[in-house]
């Protein structure tokens, strides 16, 4: 066995130093010896970061331990998740309702963690939902999605969302413009320049609580705005979104999208926006948004319509948004950690023009115009710019910065990641992908202290990564060590979904802050069963509550009778356990619906429907102790004329208790 | 598949590279044992087992204190009497009744706050298991919720 190992590694000696005299071409012959090492976290050791994952299609958040690349959990936000009973208990239900009833599954794509001083603070994370717009927030307390606000005016959301640097706002710009929700949509889609206008979404935080309202949007030209990002430090109170179709087509847009030389970065003082809004300048636009919020007290989520937006027409204020021309289809606009450099990301360009932030506050004082954009002044192009990289690679789509002076920029074209130097434009390393990067992001890359350190770059296509599985392949994610002049591919792995963006965060900003349990003497959820002394069933006319508790290893009741047909039944599960990563499952034969998954302390609902007449047996779903198997009870269902009394029990065969019916 | 080769064999160097130098020792972790390989400490006392109550800190009284009879009444209802009878009869765990005659009152009052511990080390806590097959879980008592629990287990056992 030795000798073999011996074998096998001098094989490889000979097999790694054959590839050093060459350029590596692929990324597994660009992975080096030490790679293993670097990211080998030993069992029972945790890892040093958090990496926040969008999970793409999937609707959700997932998250992973670097350097090792472990799963630690996928975080239901946007979509049911079967794994977690979101969107199947009927306290998390209206989590996902919208203004156009229960969104079962949407397309979440970015990720940012909220900020204290341009830092991450490890509070909360936001994500949006695409789709039909949304933007939620996670509480990374308890890895739970604490609040959803859907957004009007908006479609395809797209530029969200993105943070100030103390998480005063964020912000959300629509992809798809189109009418105003209030206005008649019946239009020819031809009329596209004449009726269709772009809505930025600024969603204020509570500073305590992170409670989200949508305080105001601003009106701007129909366009498509891709992504966004805030100024910091010397550029905090402005806001950069990239615009593409600026040429305001509206079909065949790979083409007719692709017609102008040079589209838009567009700047917004928002400092500025928040004065005007104060100063009443916001004309009150009537709509309908869903705003959803999530309670640990009550355990479960409320869902309110709201009706009214502030609104700001950006014609009508000329300081308030200014456009720097920024060649061919901007995709990220990323602004480095000082807040000076905005780097604008032209996806179908052949350079990379970097904008300077002091000569944008100089062209706009000496009014170096370059015309006016359907009523915003445009900037000219070499009175902003600080620089270009020239020849950088093929597609350029995202920028994140190290702590050194140098830039990272994806090529999802040329499957490349390039690193340059900030200040004076050179390339100084480059290395590739397999294949087609989209984002990629550094630790703390987006902040005004980047960790450096790692780099990850998360991929749209894994063709020849991994064991084929049919005709889709996971999407995945590679890390690379940044800390050396040259960058070095260390790990592989796999993730759900589309892992479209991602943030890092030092682990014990967050670990500290665990919720391990709910308290159960805290637990107000209006169902709640203290006890097994508590338990009980209760009819209510053709509605039958079930308080019922779980811990290890039984339900009480464990036996029920008198379901009739026509019963709409709702278990009310309390879990007892005061122990972390207990957590109990519930499971009824029949179900159409879903099964439970309860943390300690929580109290969960599931809604049964009898079907048939018979006996029906519960059971536990989580493998929760030696006695799992044995967690489990039985119901009655029976005909609906029967005169079976309604009759619960636990720990006897005769019925212990007798409710007596109410009635209507 | 020759690109999956050369990766495995990379991939084989660089663990054997780690394991053979000394300098990467740390990132291979300090080599504790597991803890159910690990001996029983000769410093425990099976009489008052593990934790931070002793028989000082929880300062029994001649008499007991309703408040915390009835608190310790309401707390067990919501926490313990799932898996406990107050009678001397088993339910998933040991009945209460006696319990209070069985074990000195700062066993009990570590057992019900520090259960994890007391059940790898203790051996009529071990006895126990291999009888209920259930480990206790921790309820996260607080001192004050665990010492009113104890009252109660004193009333339930006659205590005046
Ligand atoms: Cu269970």
């Amino acid at each position: 066995m030795k000798n073999n190992l011996i074998t096998i590694a001098v094989g490889g000696l000979i097999v790694a130093s054959a590839f050093q005299s060459c350029k590596p071409k692929s990324t597994s012959q660009a992975v080096t010896g030490d790679a293993a090492s670097k990211v080998y976290v030993a069992p029972g050791k945790y890892d040093e970061m958090y990496n926040f994952v969008s999970g793409g299609f999937s609707g959700q958040l997932s998250v992973y331990g670097l350097p090792s690349g472990r799963l630690l959990r996928v975080i239901p936000v946007f979509a049911v998740d079967p794994e977690k009973g979101w969107g199947y208990s009927e306290e998390t239900k209206p989590m996902l309702n919208t203004s156009h009833g229960i969104m079962q599954w949407d397309d979440l794509h970015h990720v940012q963690l909220s900020k204290t001083n341009g830092d991450a603070d490890g509070r909360w994370v936001f994500v949006n939902g695409n789709n039909t717009p949304r933007v939620a927030r996670v509480d990374l307390k308890t890895f739970r999605t604490a609040e959803i606000i859907e957004l009007p005016n908006s479609s395809g959301n797209h530029s969200s969302p993105f943070l100030t640097e103390n998480t005063e706002y964020v912000v959300a710009g629509t992809r798809f413009s189109g009418p105003s929700d209030n206005a008649n949509g019946d239009v020819p889609i031809s009329s596209y320049k004449q009726n269709f206008k772009g809505y930025l979404s600024f969603i204020s935080i509570g500073k305590e609580d992170g409670k989200m309202d949508l305080a105001f949007q601003i009106e701007c030209p129909g366009v498509n705005f891709d992504l966004s990002r805030a100024g910091k430090g010397v550029s905090h109170g402005w806001f950069f979104f990239s615009c593409y179709n600026t040429e305001q087509a509206n079909t065949l847009l790979e083409v007719n999208a692709s017609q102008n030389d040079k589209d838009y970065v567009m700047a917004v003082n928002w400092k500025k926006a928040e004065e005007y809004i104060k100063a009443g300048k916001g004309k009150k636009m009537s709509v309908k948004y869903a705003h959803n919020t999530y309670s640990d007290i009550t355990h479960s989520a409320t869902s309110e319509m709201k009706t009214e937006v502030l609104v700001l027409d950006s014609k009508e204020f000329t300081d308030l948004c200014y456009m720097m021309p920024c060649p061919k289809s901007p995709h990220g606009c990323d602004v480095d950690p000082t807040g000076e450099y905005i780097v604008g990301s032209g996806k179908l360009a052949a350079t990379l023009p970097v904008f300077s932030f002091t000569k944008m506050q100089k062209a706009i004082a000496d009014k170096s115009f370059d015309g006016i954009y359907d009523g915003i002044n445009v900037l000219k192009y070499e009175s902003v710019l600080h620089g270009e990289v020239k020849k950088p690679g093929l597609g350029p789509l995202h920028t994140e910065f190290d702590a050194k002076g140098n830039a990272y920029t994806s090529f999802f074209v040329s499957s490349e990641i390039v690193k340059w130097n900030v200040k004076d434009l050179t390339v100084l390393d480059r290395v590739p992908t397999f294949y087609s990067v989209g984002h990629l992001c550094v630790a703390g890359g987006d902040s005004r202290n980047p960790i450096g350190k790692y780099l990850i770059a998360y991929n749209k296509i894994t063709k020849d990564r991994y064991l084929p599985t049919g005709p889709e392949l996971s999407q995945s994610a590679q890390l690379f060590d940044i800390s050396g002049d040259k960058m070095q591919m260390i790990l592989d792995f796999p993730t759900i979904g589309e892992p479209h963006y991602g943030q890092m965060i030092m682990a014990d900003k967050i670990s500290k802050n665990q919720v391990k349990i709910f308290k159960i003497e805290e637990n107000k959820n209006p169902y709640v069963t203290k006890g097994e002394g508590e338990s009980k069933v209760v009819r209510e006319g053709n509605k039958v509550h079930v308080y019922m508790t779980a811990i290890r290893s039984h339900f009480s009741p464990d036996n029920i009778e008198g379901i009739k047909l026509g019963d709409e039944v709702y278990f009310h599960v309390t879990n007892l356990e005061q122990d972390w990563d207990v957590p109990h499952g519930f499971a009824i034969k029949g179900s159409t619906n879903a099964e439970l998954l309860i943390m300690p302390g929580e109290t969960s609902t599931l809604k049964w429907v009898p079907d048939r007449v018979g006996i029906v047996p519960m059971y536990c779903t989580d493998f929760c102790s030696a006695l799992h198997q044995e967690m489990s009870g039985y119901v009655r269902v029976s005909p609906a004329t029967s005169k079976v009394p309604l009759q619960f029990s636990l720990g006897t065969n005769i019925p212990k208790v007798i409710t007596a019916e109410v009635t209507k | 598949m020759k690109k999956i080769s050369i990766l495995a064999a990379i991939a084989f160097l660089a663990i054997f590279e780690a394991c053979s130098s000394p300098a990467k020792e740390e990132s291979n972790g300090s080599h504790e044992a597991p803890k159910s390989m690990v001996a029983d400490p000769p410093s425990y006392d099976p009489d008052r087992g593990e934790g931070k109550w002793t028989e000082e800190n929880i300062n029994l009284k001649e008499e007991l204190n309703p408040e915390w009879v009835a608190s310790g009444e309401s707390i067990s209802n919501t926490k313990c009497t799932s898996c406990h009878k107050l009678t001397a009869e088993k339910l998933v765990g040991p009945g209460w009744e006696g319990v209070t005659k069985r074990r000195k009152p700062e066993w009990i009052m570590n057992f019900i706050t520090n259960p994890d511990v007391m059940i790898d080390k203790d051996p009529e806590a071990q006895a126990m298991l291999e009888l209920c097959l259930v480990r206790m879980p921790n309820q996260n008592l607080s001192d004050g919720e665990a010492r009113n629990i104890l009252e109660f287990m004193l009333k339930n056992d006659g205590a005046k």
